[in-house]
């Protein structure tokens, strides 16, 4: 294998990693104001095949707007039943994602296998770009993929260095702590469930305009899942977002070179790698219960009714 | 003007029951005017989804096969949910259980004394058991958070299941069309009429077992205690880590019977897919019927049909089966969005400043 190909493998890890980053995000901002949806996946799916509708029909701007609009509007149904209806988090979750199948599959009909006029091109940053192998590498990719990196430093600032953020934490902290200082609890909860679902739209989007391009049922393959799970690998901080989406971007191109090269492992084996690693991440990371407690948000999943 | 919840200060009876009611019906509306903005007749659409597949023998026997290994799955999985333990990995479980028990028959092939299909119901729900004691494991020694893992395990049985029908398992006289050889008729369970065959008693079994329980056992009502108000099961001293065990030992257990009891009836072999997400609608089915398993009896009978539904719309207007699930996860948004109505009332406020004092003291005497 030379350096072009290395190059070349190293990009698609780049490219596999993305739709983690952005689901992965937005469900930590969600998790972090101590409401935990687990409709990533149904809203991924929204994103996936809004976007592509969106971008067959009037091209790629309004594509990922309907992508983020797809994401929102199911995230608010989300966040209608378990904010102002406090229904179970964790059950309206699983319907949010077992509707969102559904339904991708519903709208997606007329769009199946059709293909875009175009592809969504590549940024070059000027001067940079020329620098070989990391020219390629770096600073030649299509503008969603450096929109995820640019969404990943400002959440991070967010969270961290505004006020925004503290208050943030603070509700997902305790929530009664919260509103008895004065916060709107349900009203912050919304907007984070809200940008929770324009993220996972994103992340859709990503694969049906970018990554695949192309619309077909379930398409997501259990990447919300992974993004849930890259959140408590990640222990609630952004940048470890980054590592983990990497990670698994990786082990997903390892798993496809694998194959290609005749491996002596049964396919099935390599298929399920994703999901075994995952696993064994989530023991590695959890069984420090020390460290899931200081950085997990307390009010994660409960359920709040402000009562005066 | 605005709206307010306000805590009713005992639960609303009418609501408990009245609730599902209006979320059927909220739904079946909700399908219509999806019909109709698809530009078919919604009456028609409505007919076939619901009504047409239970207006003929045939159909209402695939209903009770259907409505079999969802009710099974479903009352297993309800007393985790009762004791705040987040079992979502049905599927995979469901899945070991027929490989293990399709492995039994075929290894006693081509024997099939009625001892056979005892050994197989055995290693389902072994399988079923074996399986879902890996993110009990997890949970109880590591804090491993079980949402996740029993998920991921369920795409890990879907491998392990595709590598064994087209190794170890595969029909050895057939081509290489990955499936086990045909069960020998006597592993199979018995014919009632049509489709429906005898194991739909082990559904009324698991049905009666999960009644008692749930109402008369002590350990079902630990469970409650652990699931509701973990500090005073500790103070009672009621063991979490033994609820998380227990949850998931018998809904691995009901989902491997559940796997068993499909791949024993009309499909008798090991093919390459066999079921149709059992496994997690029956989450929904223990929601929806508010895990009770009277309700979740209802519930199951209510997906099964529109899983039977899913498939008369694919034959009559051409829709893809997808759109089952679609209906079942509407009816499970209505379901708990109704279910707010028992714990809280809905009052509107006109004028906020003058009524406030009155409508407290309205709240109290309910």
């Amino acid at each position: 294998m030379n350096e072009d190909q290395i190059v070349q493998l190293l990009i698609l890890m780049l490219k596999g990693a993305s739709p983690l980053i952005f689901a992965a995000l937005g469900e930590l901002i969600v998790e972090k104001s101590g409401v935990l949806n687990l409709g990533v996946e149904g809203m991924m799916l929204m994103g996936a095949v809004a976007g592509f509708i969106g971008a067959s029909e009037y091209g790629f701007v309004v594509g990922i707007f309907f992508a983020m609009a797809a994401g929102v509007l199911m995230s608010l149904l989300f966040g209608v039943l378990t904010l102002s209806l406090v229904s179970n988090q964790v059950a309206t979750g699983l319907a949010l994602t077992i509707f969102g199948i559904g339904l991708s599959a519903f709208v997606g009909i007329p769009f199946e296998s059709t293909k875009l006029e175009s592809t969504i091109g590549v940024i070059e940053i000027p001067l940079l770009a020329d620098i070989p192998l990391l020219g390629p590498l770096l600073f030649k990719h299509d503008p969603l993929l450096y929109l995820s990196i640019v969404l990943l430093a400002l959440v991070s600032w967010f969270l961290y260095r505004t006020r925004g953020g503290l208050i943030l934490r603070a509700v997902g902290e305790s929530h009664d702590a919260a509103h008895a200082l004065g916060y709107s609890v349900i009203k912050i909860r919304y907007i984070a469930v809200a940008f929770g679902g324009a993220m996972a739209g994103l992340g859709g989007a990503y694969l049906s305009l970018v990554l695949t391009p192309g619309w077909e049922q379930d398409m997501t393959a259990q990447r919300g899942w992974i993004a849930l799970a890259l959140v408590v690998f990640a222990t609630w901080r952004p940048m470890r977002v980054l590592v983990g989406a990497w990670l698994f971007g990786g082990l997903t191109i390892l798993n496809l070179w694998a194959q290609s090269q005749g491996i002596g492992l049964p396919q099935q084996l390599l298929t399920a790698l994703p999901f075994l690693a995952t696993i064994v991440v989530l023991v590695l990371i959890s069984r420090d219960a020390a460290m899931i407690r200081l950085n997990a948000p307390a009010s994660l999943g409960k359920p709040f009714h402000p009562t005066s | 003007m605005r709206v307010k919840l306000e805590p009713r200060v005992a639960s609303s009876q009418w609501m408990r029951y009245g609730g599902p009611v209006m979320a059927l019906a909220a739904t079946v509306i909700v399908g219509a005017i999806l019909f109709a903005a698809l530009g078919k007749n919604p009456a028609n659409g409505i007919y076939a989804f619901f009504i047409a597949p239970v207006t003929t023998l045939p159909g209402v026997a695939d209903l009770l096969v259907k409505a079999t290994p969802l009710v099974i799955c479903a009352i297993g999985l309800s007393i985790g949910f009762r004791g705040n333990v987040w079992n979502i990995g049905a599927e995979g479980q469901l899945i070991v259980g027929a490989v293990c028990g399709g492995a039994m028959a075929l290894a006693f092939y081509p024997d099939d004394g009625w001892y056979v299909l005892s050994f197989m119901v055995l290693a389902g729900m072994a399988g079923g058991m074996a399986w879902a004691a890996i993110p009990a494991f997890l949970r109880s020694r590591f804090n491993v958070n079980e949402i996740l893992t029993s998920l991921m395990l369920t795409y890990v049985a879907i491998e392990l299941w595709k590598y064994m029908i087209t190794g170890p398992l595969l029909d050895p006289g057939g081509s290489s069309f990955p499936q086990s050889r045909e069960f020998p008729p006597g592993t199979l369970f018995g014919v009632i009429f049509e489709s429906a065959r005898t194991s739909v008693l082990f559904a009324v079994a698991v049905i009666l077992a999960g009644w008692l329980f749930m109402t008369r056992a002590l350990q079902g009502f630990k469970v409650d205690v652990v699931g509701q108000a973990i500090q005073a099961a500790h103070y009672a001293g009621f063991s979490q880590r033994r609820v998380v065990w227990l949850s998931f030992l018998v809904a691995g257990g009901a989902a491997g019977l559940a796997g068993l009891i499909e791949i024993t009836g009309p499909i008798k072999q090991l093919p390459l897919k066999f079921t149709p997400g059992y496994g997690f609608v029956a989450i929904i089915v223990a929601f929806v019927g508010r895990l009770h398993p009277v309700g979740m009896t209802i519930a199951a009978l209510l997906m099964a049909l529109m899983f039977l539904g899913g498939d008369e719309l694919q034959f009559e207007l051409n829709l893809p089966p997808a759109i089952a699930g679609m209906f079942q996860g509407l009816l499970l948004f209505f379901v708990l969005a109704s279910e707010v109505l028992i714990r809280f009332r809905i009052r509107v406020i006109r004028s906020a400043r003058r009524t406030a004092p009155e409508a407290s003291q309205a709240g109290a005497g309910e």
